[in-house]
């Protein structure tokens, strides 16, 4: 009964996966009568086996679960209540078979009630709404009537029996052209002999019988097909192959080790012997594996329902598309895999797919799609994991980065989005932006990740933001044996397993390609991209120092190498040639070496250690980023040294302003000292200005308490810059000295970078970024300034005088001509009275009429429809944006952002000039 | 300590001793604890391994990491082309080359005879020596072979 059983629970558990798969296809296709038939056929052999070996509580699930099924083939409609029910019912029997399992063969107590009488209340809703097949269905209930009347309601094995007789008989007649009366007269003999006290021989009789009699109308073929395929295969324990391998592992070794020594007789007696021994090795190692490889789909197969079960909890249509299910693998490798993979899914349908609302909104179908796929290419298996969903939002990621401390601001500044997407393979690390039952927990790509790094795989990511995701796993096909580039570094020989080489160059002095330096670290420049190098001699702890003599002579070969989406190139001395390797673990003293992922017997019998990629990236990594850590360091401090220590000296001018300490500025920045007459000095706008070659210029005072002289001459330092000019007023022109600037006491107080001591004394030194504004508002922006702009005349409406008073001067300062006027009432005057503006500039909060109103009663005059009207508001919110588009405003500024709406008046006109030209 | 124990409460038990030389010292390796005893050749150095670790070399089909033992009780290097010699053990699986100067005979020594540690002895090599046996004119360390693991085990950590 044990190897019964056994055998029992290793079919029906297979089974039960294929059922899970063809039932959510089912859903899918509910007039697909074929699939319907498969499911029928599997849950009924199910069924028809636990009655037979007496177990009573699965059989009647089973039956329940089949009664249901036969509903719909006889044409009742398909709900998607009915699917889900009869999911939860094969769980219960998973359940169940792994209670039996691990109990040794006795079922686990329990009732199935709940699921059994809904599968039953189903049954009879299917039943009056499928009248459709009236006749059937008559016919039907009424053999079930009999049938009942022979059953005892606790089940036991062989009125059980019977029970699978009748609902083989109830297909036989609804199903088929068969003559049913044949089908009838056979099953009655059947009946007859079950009526016999039960025992187990007939009762197998009559088990097979009615199998056959069932699968008969359904389908021949299987039935065949089964009897072929189990008398010519055979089951063997996992373990048996295992040693199998291993030992096929060292002959391998063996098979390089005698080739390598013939290799080195050259005419050697053994030449042709060994050859055809190598070739029977390789085709008895080929053959070895074959028995290890296992379609990839085995692994998927649980992922369609995964996929039914996570669309209906997130609410969301989702569809699974697997292509290439039957690409081989390892069978090691496929275990290994399972769990990412479903991870993987799992993830991209919880924070891939949007919701239908939000995928119609950017007009994809409503239906999300998952594609699996799964491909050879060189030697390895890739799986794609793909979905047409959001893509990952580069912000949020950074967002996330940025709270986890893993990187910086300015550090992320410099990465690439996918250099940044890759953040998500972090520790710990999950942009849900809530926990959900899913997925969003925490450990996430981080766990895929590590597996997929377990077996010699990586795992790389391309993300489009609103397209889609694609996670692509690239992964060996076997683990024992690969394939691996020797290479020579330093001396010593490494393997660098295939998987991750992409291409081997060769470098010479004099030619192309070479290697190049950005100041010390070199890089090559490979099909115009630069590839960073490093050498290998370097990443295994070689002095620096020693092979930089090899690298000044920048001859040698560059493995580039692809590790996730990193490409980059390692600089070894040699390259010898590519042989299959049997990789075996380190011992654990050398196991915190993080380069190497384990070491092999060469054919020459000389031990190599195995270069673990991942390992080599990593370093890379690091190294890089202690580079650039250093890099930034040392212009940090030449910056500082260069500019404020300085080893160079500088011109500096000397002068007095508001007290009686010296201050300081570069003589370079100051274009002219100037001297003029207090009584050229003229007010205006409550600043200061003079008239100066032929404009005004703004006078800017160092120190609030300065006064400037009531009589005499002035002087001033000024400085210009593209044709405006700008006065600093001050007490006295001290001298101008060479000297360095050495800041010592850094300063807090605007205006003054500092103190520094010059010609002895100290001395303030000033900061000219902070005056320049004070004269022209826009000072560092002006460069940008279109000078059409100059001669643009713009009507500023504002009820506050304050912002009145602000906002002109930033206009006119930005080479605006500026009327302000303090309402809309006075601005319809100035425009009806013939006043010629290029554009407007209004506040919305306004007494009378606002700005809404006002722009809306501006368009609705033929003159004023195309001109360019900006909306100035102290609330900006996306509301109130959207009322001002939606009254004809061009664009809305904050009213502080001064900066804002000079940029954006310079977008208006150069939009204009654009349309007019 | 606990080999200590056991031979002392066996008071009467012979051991068997490998013995081996290394830096002119001489050293006592049980002898159930020896696989076997070979010239270590055509070592492959592992780059970034600890200092002791003298290489990976392959001994009949097997991968063996060679410990270089001077290096390990922090003794000068042996002159360039002066012979080693290597002692087979196997630690959890894993085999393991101790290499030494020179292997001596085997002696069968009483545990009785057996005494714990000087107290001055050097650290490092306490940490490796499960007692010391008084030959004629001259000292045998016990190397216990366990306590030599988990010493070098712990090394790495700490420098890492």
């Amino acid at each position: 009964m044990d190897d019964l059983l056994s055998e029992f629970l290793t079919e029906t558990n297979e089974s039960l996966d294929v059922v899970d798969v063809e039932l959510v296809k089912f859903e899918q296709e509910p007039n697909n009568a074929k699939i319907l038939d498969n499911v029928f056929r599997l849950v009924h052999t199910i069924k028809g086996t636990c009655g037979f070996l007496g177990l009573p509580r699965l059989e009647a699930l089973a039956h329940a679960a089949e009664t249901l099924m036969g509903k719909f083939r006889d044409g009742a409609p398909v709900t998607q209540e009915a699917v889900s029910l009869i999911l939860t019912s094969i769980d219960r029997i998973k359940e169940i078979l792994a209670d039996l399992e691990a109990a040794g063969g006795a079922e686990p107590e329990g009732s199935d009630d709940d699921l059994i009488s809904e599968l039953e209340r189903l049954s009879l809703s299917a039943d009056t709404t499928g009248e459709a097949k009236a006749e059937e269905a008559e016919e039907a209930s009424a053999i079930d009537d009999a049938v009942d009347q022979s059953l005892e309601r606790p089940l036991r094995p062989g009125e059980v029996s019977l029970d699978d007789l009748e609902r083989a008989f109830r297909e036989a007649e609804c199903e088929v052209d068969l003559p049913v009366a044949a089908s009838e007269e056979e099953l009655d003999h059947e009946v007859e002999a079950e009526a016999a006290p039960v025992a187990a021989a007939p009762l197998a009789e009559t088990a097979k019988a009615k199998a056959k009699v069932k699968e008969e109308p359904a389908a021949k073929e299987p039935t065949e097909k089964k009897a072929s395929i189990s008398s010519q295969s055979i089951r063997v324990a996992v373990d048996t192959l295992e040693d199998l391998m291993t030992m096929v592992s060292e002959l391998v070794l063996t098979r390089n080790q005698l080739l390598e020594i013939v290799r080195r007789h050259e005419d050697s007696e053994f030449k042709v012997p060994l050859q055809r021994l190598s070739n029977v090795t390789a085709e008895l190692q080929e053959g070895v594996m074959k028995t290890r490889m296992q379609p990839i789909g085995n692994a998927w197969q649980k992922l369609p329902r995964i996929v039914r079960d996570l669309s209906q909890e997130l609410e969301k249509p989702i569809e699974l598309e697997m292509l290439g299910a039957d690409t081989e693998l390892d069978r090691q490798v496929l275990e290994l895999i399972k769990d990412p993979l479903t991870h993987m899914i799992r993830n991209s349908a919880d924070h891939g797919l949007e919701m239908p609302v939000d995928r119609r909104a950017v007009g994809k179908s409503e239906k999300g799609t998952i594609t699996l796929s799964a491909y050879h290419e060189g030697g390895h298996i890739i799986i794609e994991v793909r979905d047409d969903g959001r893509g990952i939002d580069v912000d949020r990621v950074k967002a996330k980065v940025l709270e986890r401390g893993l990187a910086s601001e300015a550090e992320m500044e410099k990465m690439t989005d996918q250099q940044i997407h890759k953040f998500i393979f972090a520790a710990g690390f999950s942009t849900a932006a809530n926990v959900t039952s899913v997925s969003g927990r925490g450990v996430g790509m981080d766990v895929v990740r590590n597996n997929v790094e377990l077996i010699g795989g990586s795992i790389d990511l391309r993300s489009v933001q609103g397209k889609g995701s694609s996670f692509i796993i690239k992964i060996p096909l076997t683990l024992a044996i690969v394939s691996a580039l020797i290479v020579e570094a330093g001396g010593d020989r490494f393997a660098i397993p295939q998987l991750s080489v992409v291409e081997l160059v060769r470098v010479q002095d004099n030619s192309e390609p070479r290697i190049e330096r950005i100041k010390d670290t070199p890089v090559l420049r490979l099909r115009n991209k630069l590839l960073p190098l490093v050498q290998m001699s370097y990443l295994l702890g070689a002095n620096p120092n020693a092979t930089d003599t090899e690298t000044k002579s920048d001859t040698g070969f560059i493995v580039v190498m692809q590790v996730g989406s990193e490409t980059f190139g390692v600089v070894v001395d040699g390259v010898f040639h590519t042989e299959e390797i049997v990789v075996k673990p380190m011992s654990t003293m050398l196991r915190n070496l993080t380069m190497f992922s384990g070491n092999t017997i060469l054919g020459d019998g000389a031990v190599i250690m195995i270069i673990d990629p991942n390992g080599v990236a990593s370093a890379m990594a690091s190294h890089a980023s202690s580079v650039v850590a250093e890099e930034e360091r040392k212009q940090q401090e030449e910056a500082v040294t260069s500019a404020l220590d300085g080893q160079s000296t500088v011109s500096m001018l000397l002068f007095r302003a508001g007290s009686a300490e010296p201050k300081a500025v570069p003589l370079s920045l100051v274009t002219r000292l100037e001297e003029f007459d207090v009584t050229k000095i003229e007010q205006s706008n409550g600043r200061d200005l003079v008239q100066y070659r032929g404009s005004l210029m703004p006078l800017v005072y160092i120190d609030p308490a300065q006064t400037r002289r009531s009589e005499g001459t002035q002087p001033m330092l000024v400085f210009s810059d593209a044709g405006r000019s700008m006065g600093l007023v001050v007490d006295e022109i001290v001298d101008i000295v060479e000297d360095r600037m050495n800041i010592e006491v850094g300063s807090d107080r605007a205006g003054v970078l500092g103190s520094a001591v010059i010609k002895d004394k100290a001395t303030e030194v000033i900061d000219l970024g902070y005056f320049l504004p004070q004269a022209f508002e826009d000072w560092f922006m002006r460069k940008e300034m279109d000078i059409a702009a100059l001669t643009k005349k713009v009507l500023l409406v504002d009820d506050s005088a304050f912002f009145r008073n602000m906002l002109t001067p930033v206009l006119k300062a930005a080479g605006y001509d500026v009327t302000a006027c303090q309402g809309a009432q006075h601005a319809f005057e100035l425009l009806e009275n013939g006043n010629q503006y290029q554009a407007i500039v209004s506040d919305i909060e306004m007494p009378e009429i606002n700005g809404f109103e006002f722009c809306e009663a501006l368009r609705r005059d033929p003159r004023f429809r195309k001109m360019p009207i900006l909306a100035l508001s102290a609330v900006v919110s996306p509301a109130s944006i959207e009322r001002g588009r939606q009254a004809g405003f061009d664009d809305y500024v904050a009213k502080f952002d001064r900066p804002g709406l000079i940029a954006s008046l310079k977008d208006l006109f150069s939009g204009e000039v654009g349309i007019a030209a | 300590m606990s080999n200590n124990d056991n031979h002392a409460s066996n008071a009467d038990e012979i051991i068997q001793y490998v013995t081996v030389v290394i830096g002119g010292q001489l050293f006592g390796l049980p002898i159930s604890q020896v696989h076997d005893v070979f010239v270590p050749e055509r070592v492959t150095r592992v780059p970034l391994a600890a200092p002791q670790v003298a290489g990976v070399l392959n001994l009949r089909g097997r991968i063996v990491t060679a410990i270089d033992m001077r290096k390990l009780l922090h003794l000068p290097d042996r002159d360039e082309g002066s012979q080693v010699m290597a002692v087979g053990i196997e630690q959890k699986g894993e085999s393991y080359g101790l290499v030494i100067d020179s292997v001596g005979e085997v002696l069968r020594l009483s545990s009785s005879s057996q005494e714990p540690n000087p107290s001055n002895l050097d650290k490092r090599w306490a940490e490796i020596s499960g007692g010391v046996h008084r030959l004629d004119g001259k000292l045998m360390i016990i190397l216990d072979v366990a306590r030599l693991f988990s010493a070098m085990v712990e090394q790495p950590k700490a420098a890492a």
